[in-house]
């Protein structure tokens, strides 16, 4: 078989290659719009990622505090979002809660996606920041609330600042996780990588070509978000701990 | 609106859910045992230390780990017609696809088991007069199976849950066994509801089992 890269230059309604490959005046060449669909994988991502850890922090606490009730629902959350596959927990937001409760049929499905890849995604944060906090010694949360803390202080300024630092790891793993998990949007009819990727095969026959860039930009995505975790690891390390330099 | 589960009676599950069911079950037991028997060979490679045999093995499971499974799902979907020059169906283009995906998986876990087992017992096979091949059969690996033996079935889970994405090529699992009844009955928020019910329940008294067997082992190790 020969290449035949010139597949990205096309018009996606005409299929005559463009000079430059960026179509202009509305038109559009399948680079464009693989560019966009790369946009969309980044924003899902990011914005379940942003709930996933706001979420899932949250219910990784509760599984750590003295209350019962607490650590209840932060179990039956992790065990209810873990349980249950993510294809049809996206469809359980796209199909069924509209049905259930009308106001959400004018929510875009984007949101939608975002909450059902945020909330599968924050059963797993919440088992990482549970194991994070209960590495630390028994001690600090002993000391913190001998030195007059409450409960919510020796957790702000005592437990959750390490704790944090040690699930910086699994949690890096978990956001390249969720750049890889967006492509289960496809389902929905969100314009991602996933989607372009089927629906351009089909127009252009060129799969190949089409697949591996689409593979290659989930790459990159992956590669650009364990930088920034390793970043981000380096920086806030504490001096004279394990892993700082 | 108002939910009407009346429409599920048997006719509808043995004739559109049951036979999702078997080929997600199908699918999963056929890409475990698959993948960890190659798994286990992609992880010997990786411990080895002979370069072209490390370094293939850590370009196979890097390359997977790193790809949505939907994309490659998608790759084998239109790779392997392409190979063997006639089309083949989306179900045993799933098997295959997940049987070489998984076994990057598990081969993390089973070089994670192998590595759990104390030198000792490899200089021990050794020291018997065990080669290499009888110490890494008899001594090794059934330790390491067994110490792994939890995460193991903890990532069979997954697969079970991942089965669903073959959604993507549109072979016939469970999920699909819903979304046709659903259709067909004009019911499609009972069935999806009904769907996640379904694999809740079996996904989570699945991990119950591996929980208690994770306390089993642990005892007497």
């Amino acid at each position: 078989m020969t290449w035949d890269w010139q597949v990205f230059c096309k018009d996606t309604i005409d299929g005559e290659v463009r000079a430059g490959c960026f179509g202009s005046g509305g038109d559009i060449t399948y680079l464009d719009w693989m560019l966009s669909a790369w946009g969309w994988t980044l924003s899902v991502a990011v914005l379940a990622l942003v709930v996933a850890l706001v979420v899932g922090s949250l219910m990784g606490i509760f599984r750590t505090t003295p209350s019962k009730a607490l650590v209840a629902l932060g179990n039956a959350w992790t065990e209810l979002f873990r349980n249950i596959p993510l294809l049809v927990q996206v469809f359980l937001w796209y199909h069924v809660l509209p049905a259930l409760i009308p106001p959400l049929k004018s929510v875009p499905s984007f949101i939608l996606v975002v909450f059902a890849l945020g909330f599968f995604t924050s059963a797993r944060i919440a088992e990482q920041v549970k194991a994070g906090i209960q590495s630390l010694p028994k001690g600090q949360r002993y000391a913190g609330l001998a030195m007059g803390f409450t409960l919510p202080q020796t957790y702000r300024y005592v437990l959750l600042p390490m704790a944090f630092r040690i699930v910086i790891p699994p949690l890096t793993s978990e956001s390249m996780n969720i750049i890889k998990n967006s492509s289960v949007a496809f389902a929905v009819s969100i314009a991602e990588l996933t989607m372009f990727a089927m629906q351009a095969q089909e127009e252009t026959s060129r799969g190949i070509e089409v697949y591996l860039a689409v593979t290659g930009l989930y790459f990159a995505s992956a590669f650009v978000v364990n930088r920034i975790a390793l970043f981000i690891e380096h920086r806030v390390a504490v001096p004279g701990m394990v892993g700082s330099k | 609106m108002n939910l009407d589960f009346s429409f599920l009676d048997w006719n509808i599950v043995s004739s559109f859910i049951l036979k999702g069911l078997f080929f997600s079950v199908q699918l999963t037991l056929i890409a475990m045992i698959g993948g960890i028997a190659l798994g286990t060979v992609l992880a010997l490679m990786r411990l080895s230390g002979k370069k072209w045999l490390v370094i293939p093995a850590a370009f196979y499971v890097n390359t997977l780990r790193s790809i949505p499974l939907v994309m490659v799902i998608l790759w084998f979907f239109l790779l392997i017609p392409m190979l063997i020059g006639k089309p083949m169906g989306a179900e045993l283009s799933a098997i295959i696809t997940f049987t070489v995906f998984e076994a990057a998986y598990y081969s993390e876990i089973m070089r994670a088991g192998i590595q759990s087992v104390p030198k000792g017992q490899v200089y021990a096979g050794y020291a018997m007069g065990m080669s290499y091949r009888q110490t890494m059969q008899l001594v090794v690996l059934p330790q390491a199976f067994r110490n792994m033996l939890p995460v193991l079935l903890t990532q069979t889970i997954i697969l079970f849950q991942d089965t669903s994405l073959v959604y993507a090529i549109g072979a016939y699992d469970l999920l699909k066994g819903f979304e046709v009844a659903g259709k067909n009955f004009n019911r499609p928020v009972e069935t999806y509801l009904v769907a996640a019910l379904v694999y809740f329940v079996i996904c989570f008294s699945l991990s119950m089992l591996v929980r208690r067997l994770q306390k089993k082992i642990a005892i007497i190790r």
